[in-house]
């Protein structure tokens, strides 16, 4: 004899097993006992010093609910800005500033490394992402750049740059190489060179624009802040050569400055 | 003769000593080597004794990375205030950075379809734009201040972090079939309903400068919108 379940029968078996699952004790109430079972999934550290301040927000201003004692072990959840959620061995959860963290130990008994935001690390951190805002040839330019480090001192860049003029305005794409002379020094000058392409489309209220793209070539030279955080601020020159099809090279020169963060 | 005894003797234990000492050289009387720590023997060399090097193999404890969550990613709706042209709905999307707990870097996109003015309105057959030039896009990049982070309570046992911020930035909006150079300041509301999950309440004002009519005004766009976000 074969049994099979009618559709009333099967909703009613898949409701009592979504039931079982609502019903289940809150997650927080075995977390110790699960803690213990699984892989390590985070970072365990155990308090070195005398004792570690948790607070109810990644910020200074959040109060201190809870201290942790030395030789008590966290786990470490995440990283917000300079903080880091963390959990202790009865499932409680809070902030920690980087400063407090960096003075625990890991379970081999060494500090823990953790990145320091004020020095950058050209290994954990090679992206950058930033805008930047200026004058083209007269007229506004956007742009909105990345660079990866090849290398401490050599980094590949890519960006996107908009320029509002008042004849024309356009959009321009490109790659380029950079070199930093002293990477390490907190003011950092770079010449970078490039090739991109630039769709210009000139302004005109009466009949409709007719567009055309050109490949145009870039040098510059500029200097990099780092100014706190993985925040850095930028200005720099660029002299462009556009290669036009129907008319002579055409220069422009581009001044802008802006801010970038690395991560 | 006593002295020639012990004379004896004392050669005998010397010779003893020396001989018990050079039998500790022998490998069979090392203590065995623990499991942790490997002991190679060389004997490339053939006729020399075997080398030993005591080389202690660390236990390399590799941590799992610490997951970074400061970027943010949400979409918003709103209406948008343009000047002249009333008051639309808006719909956009932002991509924030929190670079500390105090600043965040902030890219914006909207986009809205906006009305007639008031002449087309009393004009009737008379329209200023076509369609596709009231659509209305534009971009930001700003820079955020969270001036007053805090926490909302909701109820007796929940707390929720949030923040008032204030920010500033540069972009460009595209309107009439023209792209325009701006400037947006805004200050907003952030509350964090879970680690990763925000609702944003913001009120920006986008500045910029058209010359649709033939000659340049200024223009002063009034945004407020509601958004969520997750951060990654």
């Amino acid at each position: 004899m074969t049994f099979r379940l009618n559709a009333a029968q099967r909703w009613l078996r898949l409701t009592l097993i979504g039931l079982s699952f609502i019903s289940t004790p809150s997650l927080a109430d075995e977390a110790p006992r699960a803690r213990n079972l699984q892989p390590a999934r985070y970072v365990e550290v155990s308090v070195e010093e005398a004792y570690l301040e948790v607070h109810t927000g990644p910020g200074r201003g959040y109060p201190v609910t809870r201290v942790i004692a030395r030789g008590e072990k966290l786990d470490i959840l995440m990283r917000r800005t300079d903080w880091y959620k963390v959990t202790d061995d009865a499932g409680h959860q809070g902030w920690v500033d980087r400063e407090s963290l960096s003075k625990t130990l890991l379970a081999n008994g060494e500090k823990i490394k953790l990145d320091d935001p004020l020095h950058r690390d050209f290994d954990q951190s090679p992206w950058e992402i930033g805008f930047q805002t200026g004058n083209f040839g007269g007229g506004n330019v956007n742009s909105l750049f990345t660079r990866f480090a090849l290398t401490d001192s050599l980094a590949a860049e890519a960006a996107v740059a908009q320029t509002l003029g008042n004849a024309s305005s356009s959009v321009m794409s490109s790659v380029g190489l950079a070199h930093h002379f002293s990477p390490h020094w907190r003011i950092s000058p770079f010449v970078d060179l490039g090739v991109g392409m630039v769709k210009i489309t000139p302004k005109s209220t009466i009949v409709q624009p007719r567009s055309r793209s050109e490949q145009f070539g870039y040098y510059g030279l500029g200097t990099d802040l780092y100014l706190t955080h993985r925040l850095l601020l930028r200005a720099d020159y660029r002299s462009y050569t556009l290669f036009s099809k129907d008319v002579p090279n055409e220069d422009r020169n581009e001044w802008k400055a802006g801010f970038a963060f690395y991560f | 003769m006593e002295s020639r005894v012990r004379v004896l003797l004392l050669s005998a234990a010397l010779a003893g000593s020396t001989l018990l000492s050079g039998c500790s050289l022998w490998p069979f009387h090392r203590h065995p080597a623990p499991d942790s720590v490997p002991v190679e023997v060389s004997d490339a060399q053939g006729s020399t004794p075997p080398v030993v090097d005591p080389t202690v193999t660390r236990r390399q404890v590799k941590a799992p990375k610490i997951k970074s969550s400061d970027f943010e990613l949400g979409g918003f709706i709103g209406t948008y205030s343009a000047q002249d042209f009333g008051v639309n709905p808006v719909y956009g999307a932002r991509l924030a950075y929190h670079v500390s707990e105090d600043y965040f870097a902030e890219g914006l996109f909207g986009t809205t379809q906006t009305g007639l003015t008031s002449y087309e309105q009393l004009s009737g057959s008379s329209q200023l734009l076509t369609r596709s030039q009231r659509q209305l896009t534009y971009y930001d990049v700003g820079f955020g201040y969270n001036l007053f982070p805090g926490e909302i309570f909701i109820g007796r046992g929940r707390a929720f972090n949030s923040a008032a911020y204030l920010e500033g930035g540069v972009g460009a909006t595209k309107f009439a079939g023209t792209t325009h150079f701006g400037v947006m300041v805004a200050a907003g509301y952030r509350v964090l309903f879970l680690d990763h999950v925000a609702a944003h309440l913001d009120v920006r004002e986008h500045v910029f400068t058209y010359d649709l009519l033939g000659f340049k005004k200024t223009l002063h766009n009034l945004e407020p919108t509601l958004g969520v976000s997750v951060y990654f």
